[in-house]
């Protein structure tokens, strides 16, 4: 029995593509919008002087990606975004507690942590961070860190589907097809650089999802081998050699389409062999990241390589591991999640640091939403409303965005108020970190406050 | 009539027929059809017998039978398992073609159950009457929630089933039908509506007449107060329909456009035989296109389901249902409603997992020790070709294989290496011959 909801389990499938086991999937809820980016044609692409094999999402002139990529690559470094997403809907409650406020072990019986056993918050003494949270309290002492305690949005929506895709249109709109950072993209971007927004994943991140320029999808780098069973060594060779002539060209159309995808296939191979051999060692990361199953250090690491190599990147995203539907076994989950995702995010800033890239970098962690005040029966937390967010990086301003809202003034559904606004928090972002206008990103703009993010 | 194939009909054309009326043959298979020459073969196919299930029963990674209604992906493999071991291949074909032209994903019909209700029904009236399809599809469950049937009542007309009937399903975007005409139908098709279980989902499909919008709607230029029933008539009946069936019906099996007088000739066929599948069918399968055109890329299920008939292996892991996924075509999941992109099955994702698929297909049939491994280049093909079932090669394939065995035996000029080779490089032949662009078409 896993400790997640199904509405949750099944948002985790649709978009992972679902090849995993499960005994089915659960009921949608009738409304719940489609992904942003649900229905962009996608084409696979090589660019072949950096090596890297994607999935280009949007429009579809392949053949000037390569200049394209080469140009924007020359030209002055731009400030890069990444956004990183806590699927399912972390506790804040939990993330920073308040460790001696009574009504905390009151809502919290079984669940509360000790006041012991996670760092003080140093900006208001209230809080602990979550012991797995170290590593974030090591970089918010070195300034490196905002922390938004409790953010949100008016009338919040508790399904995950619908609150999530709210967060990646920058809206709460149902509606909206493109992601926030896909607009801001369409606005910044060029027609001819898919890296620009880069989804580290199998598919297409929705926050990246564009309407104008294209972006783009790369999984894993260091995957692309072939391996065949009983074969090796030197016959390994000359099999993998064989691909070459295989894919010469044949006069019936589509014999030659088979050919031509063997050939492509084999000369991305021949491309990517260098990031195969590379990705034991973390592509050269001067710095060590978490080992484990999850990809997410690779990821980041990865990044950090690209980064490094001066891949015209301006807005990354990708997920982080574990998962925040804690309706159930919260403790463990919840740290295991924590643990990995705080301790990858700070290998990558030293990374960062040590390759002289820290200015150039700024990344947001978020969830769709918080989770309930009151603990539920099985050592779980339901859905709530206002969540916790960061902002990591040497330019961040370092200074808490809105404060602890208090366990005394929950809203009707006995959750957490939100006291900052995302879409605030985007504004804030393009303006202050991308120098973009906000009004032609976020719908309604000149609503939001714009909290101070940059140093 | 449209024109018939006249060129011989041996192993080759009784091989491509096999491919692209069915999921390829089994050993032996392409020699015995091609005994029957081109008439009989066609007929066995659009013809058969008493259905039987032959091989090996499928079975999950545990070796428990499939579930097709209760695990994860086990209705993919209960539909690939049918693909490989029906004795009416042809029959199978259709229910593909037919799932992929009114193309309904359970991503949001959320019910195993009704997608394999809508399986079945599609195997059952495949190379029938399409109008009874068509009618059959329009309130077929999976369908009434997918595109929205259920939601539209008198009250609240929704048209998504609407515009696709004409759209996707019988007229094609843009031909011979307005926005009038899809409001028109949205109202003649209201009435149906389900019933919701917590514990079934949807359940209780059934027409009401006070759903329904009775008054007089007016479609395609006539008048009437149409039902659902109506619809479907209408849409078959309008003249743009029979082009656009044929040409869709078409493109399954032949992947280029037919000559108008061939188009011509098929549309009349289909008329005339009051708007049945199989006579069409029977005559694309005559066609000198088929035989004599351009090979076609098989899909992933094809090029799973044809592999494992080659190698006479059942169903016998679930890893089918995320490598067919990884290679493009997730059963009972197509990407939208209007189905999968044919002309897009290869790219150098998708051809990577075609070899991921080759390892899985070959796995237990690796040979480990020299006994009864052949030592030249030339055998040692011969036994790999005969392993996937001796498929006719083009020579420069032949060519390419025999090469990278003479040089990979070459290279093994030790002792150790002249016994530990052979068996590496059998490996090898197999894998490079069923990745090979000649196994990836047909």
């Amino acid at each position: 029995m896993s400790h997640h909801c199904n509405e949750f389990s099944r948002v985790s499938l649709l978009r992972r593509g679902a090849a995993e086991a499960g005994r089915g999937l659960p009921a949608i809820e009738s409304g719940m919008p489609a992904p942003a980016g649900t229905g962009l044609d996608r084409r696979s692409f090589v660019a072949g002087a950096f090596g890297l094999a994607l999935s280009v999402y949007g429009l579809g002139k392949l053949g000037l990606f390569e200049d394209g990529i080469a140009q924007a690559a020359s030209g002055p470094a731009q400030p890069v975004l990444v956004s990183v997403f806590l699927p399912g809907g972390a506790d804040s409650l939990s993330v920073l507690y308040p460790a001696l406020d009574p009504n905390y072990r009151k809502l919290r019986p079984k669940l509360a942590l000790p006041e012991s056993a996670g760092p003080v918050f140093a900006e208001d003494e209230r809080l602990h961070w979550h012991p797995a949270l170290q590593p974030l309290a090591t970089l918010h002492g070195e300034g490196k860190v905002s922390v938004l305690p409790a953010v949100g949005y008016t009338h919040p929506d508790q399904s995950h589907f619908t609150s999530r895709h709210f967060w990646e249109v920058g809206a709460t709109d149902a509606r909206l097809a493109s992601g926030w950072m896909g607009r801001y993209l369409d606005h910044a971007g060029t027609p001819d650089n898919p890296l620009q927004g880069l989804s580290l994943d199998y598919q297409l991140q929705p926050a990246l999802a564009s309407t104008k320029v294209p972006v783009a999808s790369l999984a894993a780098p260091d995957e692309y081998t072939f391996w065949a069973p009983g074969v090796w060594g030197e016959v390994e060779e000359r099999m993998l050699e064989t691909l070459r002539p295989l894919g010469a060209r044949r006069s019936d159309p589509m014999l030659n389409q088979a050919a031509t995808a063997t050939a492509q296939a084999d000369r991305l191979r021949r491309q990517l062999a260098p990031f195969a051999a590379n990705s034991e060692n973390g592509f050269g990361s001067p710095v060590q990241y978490p080992q484990g199953d999850d990809s997410f250090g690779r990821q980041l690491s990865g990044l950090a390589a690209m980064l490094g190599a001066n891949l015209p990147l301006r807005c990354v995203a990708l997920t982080a591991p574990g998962e925040y539907d804690t309706h159930s076994d919260q403790p463990q989950a919840l740290a295991d999640g924590l643990d990995l995702t705080a301790r990858s995010l700070l290998a990558f800033q030293r990374d960062l640091e040590a390759r002289g890239l820290a200015d150039r970098v700024l990344t947001l962690v978020w969830s769709e939403f918080g989770r309930r005040g009151e603990e539920n029966g099985s050592d779980g937390t339901d859905h709530g409303a206002a969540g916790s967010a960061f902002l990591i990086g040497t330019r961040a301003r370092g200074q808490m965005v809105g404060e602890f809202p208090g366990l005394t003034n929950l809203d009707e559904d006995g959750n957490l108020r939100p006291t900052s606004d995302y879409r605030g928090v985007y504004c804030s972002l393009l303006e202050q970190w991308l120098g973009a206008d906000a009004s032609a990103v976020i719908p309604g703009a000149s609503a939001f406050a714009r909290p101070a993010l940059v140093a | 009539m449209p024109p018939v194939y006249r060129g011989p009909f041996g192993k080759p054309q009784a091989e491509r027929l096999l491919w692209r009326a069915g999921f390829g043959p089994r050993p032996g298979e392409a020699e015995k059809l091609a005994k029957h020459g081109l008439e009989g073969a066609v007929r066995s196919l659009t013809r058969p017998g008493r259905e039987r299930l032959a091989g090996p029963k499928p079975h999950d990674d545990k070796g428990r039978a499939l579930a097709p209604l209760d695990r994860w992906g086990h209705d993919q493999l209960w539909w690939l398992d049918r693909m490989v071991r029906t004795t009416r291949p042809l029959q199978e074909r259709m229910t593909l073609v037919w799932h992929d032209w009114f193309a309904t994903s359970r991503d949001g019909v959320d019910s195993a159950r009704l997608m394999l209700n809508q399986n079945r029904l599609l195997r059952r009236l495949g190379l029938g009457s399409f109008q009874a399809l068509l009618t059959e599809v329009t309130r077929d469950p999976a369908m009434l929630i997918w595109l929205s049937g259920t939601d539209n009542t008198s009250e609240s007309p929704n048209e998504n089933y609407a515009r696709e009937l004409m759209e996707l399903f019988t007229l094609g975007a843009g031909r011979g039908y307005s926005e009038r005409d899809v409001r028109e139908q949205a109202r003649a098709l209201t009435g149906w509506r389900n019933d919701w279980d917590d514990d079934l989902g949807p359940v209780r499909f059934r027409y009401d007449r006070r759903r329904h919008d009775t008054g007089s709607k007016r479609i395609f230029g006539k008048r009437g107060h149409f039902d659902w029933r109506d619809s479907c008539r209408l849409c078959v009946q309008h003249p743009q329909h029979p082009s656009f069936f044929v040409a869709k019906l078409w493109s399954y099996f032949v992947p280029v456009a037919p000559k108008p007088a061939t188009k011509r000739a098929l549309q009349r066929l289909y008329v005339r035989s009051g708007y049945q599948t199989r006579p069409v069918v029977e005559a694309i399968l005559r066609h000198p296109a088929l035989y004599t055109g351009p090979r076609m890329v098989k899909s992933p299920s094809l090029y799973v389901a044809g592999l494992l008939r080659g190698l006479g292996r059942g169903v016998d892991t679930e890893a089918w249902t995320w490598l067919m996924s990884l290679a493009g075509q997730q059963l009972f999941f197509p990407p939208n409603v209007a189905g999968w992109d044919d002309s897009r099955w290869l790219d150098t994702a998708t051809f990577r997992a075609r070899w991921e698929i080759a390892a899985y297909a070959l796995r237990p049939h690796v040979v480990n020790d020299a006994n009864g491994i052949p030592t030249t280049a030339p055998e040692l093909l011969a036994k790999a070709r005969a392993l996937l079932g001796n498929p006719t090669l083009t020579g420069r394939t032949e060519a390419t294989l025999r090469g990278f065995a003479h040089r990979a035996l070459a290279d093994a000029n030790v002792g150790w290496k002249k016994h530990q080779y052979p068996p590496l490089i059998e490996n090898a032949l197999r894998h490079l011959l069923a990745s090979a662009p000649d196994l990836q078409t047909c």
